[in-house]
């Protein structure tokens, strides 16, 4: 081997905002070679993809509208990454959320009360930190990995929705499609500019965002949980309760990812069908990486995957290619990222010298 | 009558547990040389579609094992540079890679959700497939599911008798030890992910090219997840994997038969369905709580990565 990696005496703090940036670039030119090996033209792929979907007003519009669930699981995500608890399983937990909430204004069709809306984000939340519960007390209480049990619960959820819209939920009037009915006026969130489909979800994300960063970067309680994360033996020894840590890491994931969800029933969707699993919870864990588990870094993030998305439906329209091609793209993004993460702690040197 | 249901409940079971077999045993030599792959979905994925792909291709099923295999160990060699060479964070790694499979493979797989396979025959054992009722159903089944057990049976002599099975395992007990004895950790590190690798998919393509036959999107449906889970509730034996494996084969064929028999039972489908997922939490929880059993049978460095200080 020519070069060879050798220890940095200190983390490199540049290398930790570089390397987003690095990964990328690298995911950019990916996409010219995927473009190229898939016999499109490199450039016509890269416009067509990459900026198309933002040529316009309208465009951005719907780019802060997809990147609006990212922020909000990514941020309640974060919460837990920190603290080393993994949720892998927001893609559920934004799913009970989704339906918790599509209850409510279910039932209330009628109802014209400004009070719904407001019901309706916290019966999301409830449901999405309910559906994270059911990991957090596995882990807890007996010591079952996380992972495995919050993910397994997504399977779960999506046959549960899926039994709701074709069953008890199902639009008498709806010619028989496994779908609830339209949601009523007062249960739909309302837009923020005229003739754009982006709505008040979007403030709730940010306000999230922010009070994502009081918790982790300015409370005790963030700080013990960052601790937990770093040197759990060091949490052990300052007395930092480690279940408290997982309860909130997995409550906290589930809570915004079930507020997210609430957000595409009320917001863009208008009804609960079974399309509302849409991988957000997915993507957003790659959205809570490329973000440092940062909330600023996870607006960014959030944007950069929300491209992604918007560039695959472009790349089926434009270039007749799968607009599972996104995907693709976000996976290739994360492999950079953790590959570019080596130099933070590691620098390249040629081998047989030694310095 | 009674004795002709078990059978095809049996041959199901079996069937259905076959993959989860597949790749559990991959999933434990990579683990046992302290590899914790969470990618096995995605290498699945792609295996099953590469299977699938050049069975459709060549009308050979076997081609399309070996194409599955090798899609499953390219997935695992892009994940053991991630890891092994970069020493990137394994949990996150395996997180982008089974992203990352089930996203390619619905990509790359587009052009063949509309086509099907030619069922492939089973094989016939001679005079095993006479007995009476197991008979039928364990000895008349593919090839691949002979192979599981011959698979199973060569880890259990590798890993216990062999002494490449007892460097294996040192170098998932105590790395920096087996390091300084001589043995190269990384490359045997490297060789267990690629292990694991080909069997998530040859089990990817069993699925493909075998049992369904077809190729449809998300089909692996959380069965590398699960095979994952079938790790921990074995504590790393892998008898245990197989047992584990027709446990689950055997509750996803019930609920099959449950909705398919039309008995009247008060149930939707979907709640039916989501039975195997509820078993995985069960079991996981069942075998996790008496946290000693845990520590005691993990490899002792399981996703901890290593760096020989030189």
């Amino acid at each position: 081997m020519l070069l060879e990696l050798e220890a940095r005496a200190e983390p490199s703090r540049l290398m930790a905002y570089l390397s987003p940036l690095l990964a990328v670039v690298l995911t950019l030119i990916g996409g010219l070679i995927v473009f190229a090996a898939l016999g499109k033209d490199p450039l016509q792929g890269f416009q067509v993809f990459f900026l198309n979907p933002v040529k316009d007003a309208y465009g951005i519009s719907e780019l802060l509208l997809k990147a609006t669930p990212l922020m909000l699981i990514a941020v309640g995500l974060a919460v837990g990454f920190r603290a080393n608890v993994w949720n892998i399983g927001a893609e559920g937990q934004y799913i009970v959320g989704a339906a918790a909430a599509s209850g409510l204004a279910l039932y209330f069709v009628e109802s014209e009360s400004a009070m719904l809306l407001p019901a309706m984000v916290i019966a999301g939340a409830v449901g999405g930190a309910a559906w994270a519960s059911i990991p957090a007390f596995l882990r807890t209480r007996f010591n079952a990995n996380e992972i495995l049990t919050s993910l397994m619960l997504v399977y779960i959820a999506q046959l549960g929705v899926s039994w709701l819209v074709h069953g008890p939920w199902k639009d008498p009037d709806g010619f028989n499609f496994p779908q609830s009915q339209m949601f009523g006026d007062s249960a739909l969130l309302p837009m923020l500019v005229e003739g754009t489909r982006l709505n008040f979800a979007f403030v709730m994300a940010l306000g999230l965002l922010a009070a994502g960063y009081i918790f982790m970067q300015r409370s005790f309680l963030g700080f013990q949980m960052r601790v937990s994360g770093q040197a759990s033996a060091a949490a052990r020894y300052a007395g930092f309760s480690a279940s408290r840590t997982i309860w909130i890491g997995l409550l906290a994931g589930g809570a915004a990812a079930g507020i997210a969800g609430m957000g595409e029933v009320a917001g863009p969707m208008g009804q609960l069908t079974e399309h509302v699993a849409s991988n957000y919870g997915f993507a957003a864990i790659i959205v809570a990486f490329i973000g440092r588990l940062n909330p600023v870094g996870i607006f960014f993030g959030s944007l950069l995957m929300a491209l992604l998305y918007l560039g695959g439906e472009q790349a089926q329209q434009y270039l007749n290619l799968p607009s599972s091609i996104s995907k693709v793209f976000q996976g290739m993004l994360l492999f950079f990222l953790l590959g570019a993460d080596v130099f933070i702690h590691y620098r390249l040197r040629l081998a047989g010298k030694k310095s | 009558m009674e004795a002709n249901l078990f059978t095809s409940m049996l041959f199901a079971t079996v069937v259905a547990g076959t993959p989860l077999l597949i790749v559990g045993l991959g999933l434990l030599v990579s683990e046992k040389s302290g590899v914790l792959n969470l990618g096995a979905e995605g290498m699945m994925a792609m295996g099953a579609i590469a299977g699938f792909a050049v069975a459709h291709e060549t009308g050979s099923s076997w081609l399309g094992v070996l194409a599955g295999m090798g899609a499953g160990m390219a997935m695992a060699a892009v994940f053991g540079f991630l890891v092994l060479t970069l020493l990137a964070n394994q949990v996150a790694s395996g997180l982008a890679l089974a992203i990352f499979g089930v996203g390619l493979s619905a990509f790359v797989g587009k052009p063949y959700e509309s086509v099907t396979l030619a069922a492939v025959p089973a094989i016939r054992l001679p005079f095993l497939a006479d007995i009476p009722v197991i008979g039928p159903a364990l000895y008349n089944q593919q090839a691949l599911v002979y192979l599981s057990w011959a698979l199973m049976w060569g880890i259990v002599w590798f890993l216990y008798r062999s002494r490449g099975g007892l460097v294996l395992r040192a170098v998932g007990e105590a790395p920096s030890a087996a390091h300084a004895i001589g043995y190269p950790v990384i490359r045997i590190r490297y060789l267990a992910t690629l292990f694991g690798g080909a069997m998530a998919g040859v089990g990817g393509a069993f699925l493909s090219v075998f049992y369904t036959p077809l190729w449809v999107e998300g089909m692996v449906a959380g069965r590398g997840w699960i095979a994952l889970a079938l790790v921990v509730f074995a504590t790393w034996r892998p008898l245990r994997v197989m047992v584990g494996a027709y446990l689950f084969g055997g509750v996803m064929i019930a609920q099959l038969f449950v909705q398919g028999s039309g008995m009247e039972i008060n149930m939707p489908s979907q709640m039916l369905s989501s039975l195997p997922y509820w078993a995985t939490i069960v079991v996981l929880v069942m075998i996790s709580r008496n946290a000693t059993t845990i520590r005691l049978n993990s490899p002792v460095s399981l996703g901890q990565p290593y760096r020989a200080d030189v």
